[in-house]
């Protein structure tokens, strides 16, 4: 009991310390931090607690735009993290995803029943992929998962480049043609409740994917067996489970969210693929989505939207005068206190302690 | 009287439980104290509190006749208390005075003085009779020595009351004698022992005085010398304990697990089984005995599939299992209760009744079409908590890093009984256990070899291997030196065997 509870106070005193330093920081520049948490509450609400204008639900849906695929990389994350790996590839499993929607949306003339899944498919099977990589160097000849999926986020920038760029007939150096709209999970209702926004079905497979990650790794045998290896690899082999069978299994898994990513973006978000000259760092918001919400479905989901918020709010900050940089400085405090949290949790149970010596005296 | 450690009605609660439920501790000055007790009985918690570990809810802690309140081991250790920890604590690549001195170098300038230190730590070991070489590197010298250098550390920081917590587990009988010399040395340059043990022998041999905790109560404490070790075991257990294993005389019938000419490689590439061959039979009990570290360790995971072998043939009844994966072997009928119960026998981040399906999850009932029946994992892991009354604060949900020792170990050796396997490898079964749980351990053992099972029990207990065996191979060097029979030789002819100096095959003495 005390340890579930733990679980969900510890992240929560992180945030609160995280909003905490952000405030300090907007008030030391000088503005008014009201100014930023009415920022933020329009960021995902599109509620303005200051200025009196009517509700706008466009924010709403820009918010779940923003929260959609770092919940997606942050599974990724997890799901290795739950096998006792550290995969940081979730951002080139991301990209290879897209590229693969991009190609299928481009390449395959079929209806939408048939287009739509199609592409989310091949974007999932591409990640996946992705993952296979470090996962069999790992298992095989026990090269370090860490260095293996940054090597493969390069190649996934790159690769995803040269394609879109000779391949796929780009327009401008830039972009590739527009997807036929069967291949889009775009939606005239969803954009019209929310006046205009990008807001697409991308939301779908993103409940499915957290409805399978919990489901997996809590209610399976698959998934006991995984956590078992991410625990102790020793007493996994000892009871006869096939650890290297499941590092690339769980590398597979973990590419699948994130590959899955990409398609949420680039025929949700967007309508075209794009060729990039850099990382856009969702595979990193991942990351720290996963480690606030402590590995688990519910967790990440909290987190992504949190930080999902915070990205929305950035824009909105800026117009009040403050640095959005305070954001990505509130959004790396709250991983910094996540990962802290054996100080906070030493400082709770001196805290404790101390009530308790207190009250020792006060019998005394 | 004088009484240099007093701990007076302590209570501690934890979640569910009462670790100790005023319980009074008093040793006298000069004095060998044993404390005794099952796992779990609240010897760890009532030390722990002892050392500043813990805050006890009541009661209260006298040092010197004077009341003290032991914040954190700081205090504990200004107050002259050290503790000789069960797992050394020692840095492998450091010399002996290096490793004592940590923490507290003395310096010269900016420059450590190791020659000053070198001089006091030979002056001490001189003492108490310890000849330890100051200047030798941990890694060169026996476990028994490394212990030493644990008391030494404690002797360097003019520790005056000397905790050893379960100090002969890792011991042979003669490093064994000779630590009940240097305890006994240790008392007589004005030390205070107290001494957390579940072995009666070792209190009968040493102790004063022992005190007796059952279930977080204090039982009594009593005067050794007119006490019999059945008396203190019925104090610990609150029952009479059966010291002699029951078993009729063995039956063996056909070969089930053969061994032919293994070699297997020990974590530094060397050989550390060579050219071994074993055979163990239906209904027998093949015991295993050996100084820690003479291959055993290789040849038994070698059996079980966590090693690789060199060259050899292993044989399960007629099938060749050399290079089968693990979850075949154990398929064909092997268990395995491992030695190293936190690497290999549990995964601590489990719960109970997690880590009691750790071979059947994927069976019926456990699962059904992959997916977990939690209900049914949970029935077995209450049946199994019954039937082997393995202790645990919240039942089958207890995460088992919380459990004691004894009771992780209980739970291991519930989960591979229950499988009944045909081939039955058992490695340091009752490590660590009680009077009351090895009794039941080996009368479960016992049990299955009169189902017909074939048990390999490698212990580094000779009174475990003499008790229980029916017959006795003796490895060193990893090589057998010697097959006997329990009735027909002693602790001395197996001692002597174990440090290689005696074949009994050859009927020869080797150098």
């Amino acid at each position: 009991m005390t340890r579930r509870r733990e679980k969900i106070l510890l992240p929560l005193i992180a945030v609160f310390l995280g909003f905490i330093l952000g405030s300090l920081i907007v008030i030391a520049t000088g503005r008014s931090p009201v100014a930023m948490f009415a920022a933020m509450i329009k960021g995902f609400s599109g509620l303005d607690i200051i200025n009196d204008v009517p509700w706008n639900t466009r924010y709403v849906g820009e918010f779940i735009i923003n929260a959609m695929p770092i919940i997606l990389t942050g599974l990724a994350f997890a799901f290795a993290s739950r096998t006792g790996l550290f995969s940081i590839g979730a951002e080139g499993q991301l990209m290879v995803g897209s590229l693969a929607a991009t190609a299928v949306a481009l390449l395959v003339d079929v209806p939408r029943f048939i287009h739509l899944p199609l592409v989310l498919l091949a974007s999932i099977l591409a990640g996946a992929l992705w993952g296979a990589v470090p996962g069999f160097l790992k298992a095989r000849f026990n090269v370090h998962e860490v260095t293996v999926s940054i090597m493969m986020n390069y190649i996934a920038l790159h690769l995803n480049n040269f394609v879109i760029l000779n391949l796929l007939g780009s327009q401008d150096r830039v972009k590739t043609a527009f997807f036929p709209e069967s291949a889009l999970l775009k939606s005239p209702f969803l954009q019209s409740i929310t006046r205009g926004s990008r807001l697409n079905w991308g939301f779908i497979p993103v409940i499915l994917a957290l409805i399978i990650f919990s489901f997996i790794i809590n209610k399976t045998t698959f998934g006991y067996s995984l956590r078992a290896v991410g625990y102790n690899k020793d007493a996994s082999r000892y009871a006869g489970m096939k650890v290297n069978r499941n590092i690339v299994l769980s590398m597979m898994i973990a590419g699948a969210f994130a590959g899955m990513a990409g398609s949420v973006i680039t025929v949700g978000t967007f309508n075209f693929g794009r060729a990039m000259s850099a990382a856009e760092g969702y595979g990193f918001d991942g990351i720290a989505v996963a480690l606030v919400g402590g590995n688990e479905a519910s967790g990440i989901l909290f987190a992504g939207m949190l930080f999902g918020m915070l990205k929305s709010a950035q824009p909105l900050m800026q117009s009040q005068g403050i640095p959005r940089e305070i954001a990505g400085i509130i959004q790396a405090s709250i991983v910094l206190f996540v990962a802290m949290q054996y100080g906070i949790k030493m400082l709770l149970e001196r805290f404790k302690k101390k009530q308790a010596v207190t009250a020792d005296g006060d019998r005394a | 009287m004088g009484y240099i450690i007093e701990m007076l009605n302590i209570t501690k609660d934890f979640p569910g439980i009462r670790a100790n439920d005023n319980v009074t501790l008093q040793v006298e000055e000069r004095s060998i104290h044993a404390l005794l007790g099952e796992n779990g009985a609240g010897k760890s918690t009532l030390m722990s509190i002892l050392f500043g570990l813990y805050k006890a809810e009541q009661g209260s802690i006298k040092i010197r006749g004077k009341e003290v309140s032991v914040e954190d081991p700081n205090v504990a250790t200004s107050l002259g208390i050290g503790m000789v920890h069960q797992h050394f604590k020692l840095v492998q690549n450091f010399t002996v005075t290096e490793n004592i001195v940590l923490g507290s170098e003395p310096r010269k300038g900016i420059l450590l003085d190791t020659k000053s230190a070198e001089k006091k730590v030979e002056a001490i070991s001189k003492l108490y009779g310890l000849a330890v070489d100051p200047r030798a590197k941990i890694e060169d010298i026996s476990v028994g020595m490394q212990q030493r250098v644990e008391i030494l550390k404690m002797l360097y920081r003019d520790a005056e009351i000397l905790i050893f917590d379960e100090p002969t587990a890792v011991l042979t009988p003669q490093e064994i004698h000779e630590l009940m010399q240097i305890m006994r040395r240790l008392v007589e340059e004005g030390k205070t022992i107290l001494l957390i043990t579940h072995k009666l022998k070792e209190i009968k041999a040493v102790a004063d005085r022992c005190t007796v905790l059952r279930r977080g109560r204090c039982v009594g404490t009593v005067p050794v010398a007119s006490t019999t070790e059945e008396q203190m075991a019925q104090m610990m257990v609150g029952r009479e304990v059966n010291f002699h294993v029951e078993k009729g005389a063995a039956i063996p019938k056909e070969v089930l697990l053969k061994i032919q000419d293994l070699d297997v490689k020990n974590s530094k590439g060397l050989l550390g089984v060579k050219k071994l061959s074993l055979e163990v039979r239906s209904g027998e009990i093949l015991g295993l005995c050996g100084i820690d570290g003479n291959g055993q360790t290789e040849l038994i995971q070698a059996i079980t599939g966590l090693a690789k072998i060199e060259s050899g043939h292993i044989f399960l009844r007629e099938n060749e299992i050399t290079s089968l994966p693990i979850k075949e072997r154990l398929d064909l009928g092997l268990g395995h209760i491992p030695e190293d119960r936190h690497r290999h026998g549990l995964v601590l981040d489990f719960n109970l009744d997690e880590n009691l399906v750790l071979h059947n999850y994927l069976q019926k009932p456990f699962a059904v079409w992959g997916v977990l029946n939690k209900k049914a994992i949970k029935d077995n892991a209450a049946r199994l908590i019954e039937e082997f009354d393995v202790r645990s604060g919240q039942g089958a949900a207890t995460p088992t890093r919380s459990m004691s020792g004894g009771n992780q170990q209980k739970a291991i050796v519930a989960r591979e009984i229950d499988r009944s396997p045909d081939v039955f490898i058992v490695a340091q079964p009752t490590r660590g256990l009680d009077v009351g749980a090895i009794e039941y351990i080996h009368k479960r053992i016992v049990a299955e070899r009169d189902k017909g099972k074939a048990i390999l029990l490698a212990s580094l207990e000779l009174d475990e291997i003499m008790d229980v065996s029916d017959r006795i191979a003796v490895i060193h060097g990893g090589e057998i030196v010697g097959i006997v029979k329990p009735n027909e030789t002693d602790e001395n002819e197996l001692g002597l065997m174990m440090s290689g100096s005696m074949r009994k095959n050859e009927k020869g003495e080797q150098a």
